[in-house]
């Protein structure tokens, strides 16, 4: 069944990570992710590389994703809300540096040879500036650990340093909305741990219409 | 100090070697030039060939310094030397927190955010230190930094310069890094970094996302000469 979906079928059996192929190009699959066991490093470090990877588009597009949805956030609700001061001037800034990753993201995807993931239609259910900076932080904070916890699982060097450089964006954006709205610019300490699918679907899934 | 280079130069090790690099300009031109633009791979033979005698062959010293590593493989050895170069560098800026909360310049909310920030760059020097000792590598000698502590507006606009630095240097290494946990590590810290510039950024008057919407990175030898200034 999974074998029809895939244009080489015979890989289907390649081990990658300690999981097959097949695994990985499940669509929408949140499958438990193999574990690489003890690290040189920490044990939280695990939660990155439980991450499913459907090679580096599938990755890609669910970073690009994302992207729609803080572009779309900071642009469109940030509008209807009415913001001022720092949060408008934070969510015009912000915007626009959304946007361009959505553009660099759909370009690398489309280099791969692979499709863009469509624009989806989302709900934020915020009403006020209070509640839209409140979403901000989540949303910015959920970027930075959603990237953290994918960009190990890329295949190409040349995408992870892509991945790197907006990740790094993500994190300054993070800081500067949890400062305004008063909590702490590092809400994970000294260690932004990675998330996993799961969790980032978690908290944006929601938000996505269709 | 002086045993230290001699010992060095007869065992190699990891240790003291971004130090020595920072600090000997002829070295490190020398190294970095041989190396050139190339990959993961080279900058772990550039690294190899700089613990080494700088009168000997580069031949003669990696060949010591395959030996000291204990058939450590090459990408481990790569792998060690980065995150040395990070424990490095997260030293000097741990111990610029150090200074800074000592001074005793800031209060309430900023004291309290900087107090934070230095906590967590010790952290950062515990988990580095610990990455390359369970890999089977030397952790890099601690490093005496030296910075300027004038006052408070020059303060934290140093900071907001170091902590730029320290993100740029994290994001110019993760494609060289071989190891997915290692990388996972890195990439950790890495925002963090991005935090506190960040925060640094909104203190000074500073843009938070000084390069828009896609963070630069640097390489090694635009970092280790910009910090030779802050290593006494």
């Amino acid at each position: 069944m999974v074998e029809n979906t895939l244009a080489h079928p015979e890989l289907t059996a390649v081990e990658v990570h300690g999981m097959t192929r097949a695994s990985f190009m499940l669509r929408g699959a949140l499958a438990a992710g193999a574990v690489y066991g003890t690290t040189a490093v920490g044990p939280f470090v695990a939660q990155a590389l439980a991450q499913t990877g459907g090679g580096d588009a599938e990755i890609l597009n669910f970073a690009l994703t994302l992207e729609y949805l803080e572009s779309a956030f900071y642009t469109m609700k940030g509008k209807e809300v009415g913001l001022s001061g720092q949060a408008k001037t934070y969510a015009k800034e912000f915007g626009m540096e959304e946007e361009q990753h959505v553009a660099a993201l759909m370009g690398a995807i489309k280099e791969l040879g692979a499709q863009p993931a469509k624009l989806p239609t989302f709900v934020f259910p915020v009403t006020n500036e209070k509640g839209f900076l409140a979403l901000a932080s989540v949303l910015e904070n959920t970027g930075v650990g959603a990237y953290n916890g994918a960009a190990p699982s890329l295949k190409s060097k040349q995408l992870l340093g892509v991945a790197g450089s907006i990740v790094q964006v993500e994190g300054r954006h993070a800081a500067a909305i949890d400062l305004l709205v008063k909590r702490s610019p590092t809400p994970n300490g000294g260690f932004d741990l990675p998330l996993t699918k799961q969790q980032v679907l978690a908290k944006a899934g929601p938000l996505i219409k269709s | 100090m002086s045993q230290d280079t001699e010992k060095q130069e007869s065992v190699v090790q990891p240790a003291g070697i971004v130090e020595r690099l920072v600090r000997d300009d002829v070295d490190r031109k020398r190294f970095l030039k041989a190396v050139g633009g190339l990959g993961a791979a080279s900058f772990g033979t550039f690294v190899l060939a700089a613990c080494g005698s700088s009168k000997s062959s580069t031949t003669a010293s990696t060949a010591a310094v395959a030996t000291s590593t204990q058939g450590a493989s090459g990408s481990t050895t790569t792998d060690i030397a980065i995150l040395n170069y990070a424990l490095t560098l997260e030293y000097l800026e741990s111990q610029f927190y150090q200074k800074v909360i000592a001074a005793k310049l800031f209060t309430g909310k900023v004291g309290a955010l900087l107090t934070d920030f230095g906590g967590q760059e010790d952290e950062h020097v515990l988990a580095l230190h610990g990455a390359v000792a369970k890999m089977g590598g030397t952790p890099a000698a601690k490093p005496v930094g030296k910075f300027p502590i004038e006052n408070a507006e020059q303060v934290a606009q140093l900071a907001y310069t170091v902590e730029n630095l320290g993100a740029a240097a994290y994001l110019g290494q993760a494609g060289n890094i071989q190891s997915p946990e290692v990388l996972a590590t890195a990439l950790s810290i890495h925002s963090v970094e991005a935090r506190h510039a960040s925060t640094l950024g909104t203190l000074v008057k500073k843009p938070v996302t000084p390069n828009g919407a896609f963070a630069i990175p640097d390489d090694m030898s635009t970092v280790l000469a910009a910090v030779k200034p802050y290593i006494a």
